[in-house]
């Protein structure tokens, strides 16, 4: 397989994520294509993990292999964490504001 | 010139079937007028991505997205969904208004540019993916190696990281 596929497979599933942070209103449905950028991230790291571990051998903890997927685990955790505190935050939102519609906020604008 | 067996056909036609399937549900998360298809769209599309890593030879990674991702983060968007009262029909105030006009743009531009240097520079790299673990090469073992040595500080970090994270949502969330 070409690693071309795995890569462009992460470019699209980025480029949908950045039309939803523009084209989306609702602060759930934002934290949701959030994730789907962080996904993508995700298969670029692990693709490029195999094809660096091909080119390398294996030789104990010190080689580069697998050091893509132990980045995949920090961003996996990092976007749970990430989830955790926009939620809390958009239910804080919700709770004061009675709405979670981004356009909404608009406080900070000059 | 390709050979019959550097083509991968079984990878190839594996791939090309999740991949679609993650395209189209991730066109449907950033589409739709439901927030509640949105989220099931979205375990789909994390679904595909860990097939992906299994083709890939990331067992331990493909078993944490299934774990953390669809059972844990996507509780929290549903829980997220019902408590802020979301619709939860058809709901045609979820975009903004020049959202389309401009994110479409941006967005094609970016795939553009992207797709442009990934062919450029990567169009002989070849993986040889075989979708089953190699036996000679212990995966687990070596990334578990991996975290607990040469990556300890940040696993560490990461570990104060989720508590903040975790006192930060209680704070932020609760009444009173």
């Amino acid at each position: 397989m070409l690693i071309n596929e795995f890569l462009l497979l992460g470019a699209a599933l980025f480029c949908i994520g950045v039309y939803g942070v523009i084209a989306r209103k609702n602060a759930v449905l934002v934290l949701m294509s959030i994730e789907l950028i962080l996904n993508s991230v995700n298969i670029n790291l692990l693709a490029f993990d195999r094809l660096w571990s091909e080119k390398v051998p294996v030789v104990g903890a010190a080689s580069p292999h697998l050091d893509g997927g132990v980045f995949a685990l920090y961003i996996i955790a990092v976007a749970a964490a990430e989830v955790g505190v926009g939620l809390a935050m958009v239910l804080l939102i919700f709770r004061n504001r009675k709405t979670i519609s981004l356009d909404d906020l608009s406080e900070m604008k000059g | 010139m390709l050979l019959a067996s550097s083509v991968q056909v079984a990878q190839n036609v594996g791939f090309g079937i999740i991949a679609a399937v993650m395209v189209l549900s991730a066109f449907n998360v950033v589409r739709t007028q439901n927030v509640v298809h949105a989220a099931l769209s979205l375990v789909a599309v994390m679904a595909g991505a860990a097939a992906q890593y299994l083709l890939l030879n990331a067992e331990f990674v493909a078993v944490t997205q299934v774990l953390v991702y669809i059972g844990a983060v996507m509780v929290l968007f549903l829980f997220g969904v019902m408590l802020t009262r979301a619709k939860l029909g058809k709901d045609v105030d979820l975009n903004n208004k020049g959202g389309t006009a401009i994110g479409i743009p941006v967005a094609l531009l970016l795939l553009g540019v992207l797709s442009y240097v990934l062919i450029k520079d990567f169009k002989g790299d070849k993986l040889k993916v075989s979708g089953k673990a190699d036996a000679s090469v212990k995966t687990n073992e070596l990334l578990s190696d991996k975290i607990f040595s040469s990556y300890a500080l940040p696993f560490w970090a990461l570990s104060f990281v989720l508590l903040a994270a975790v006192i930060g949502a209680i704070v932020l969330a609760r009444k009173d």
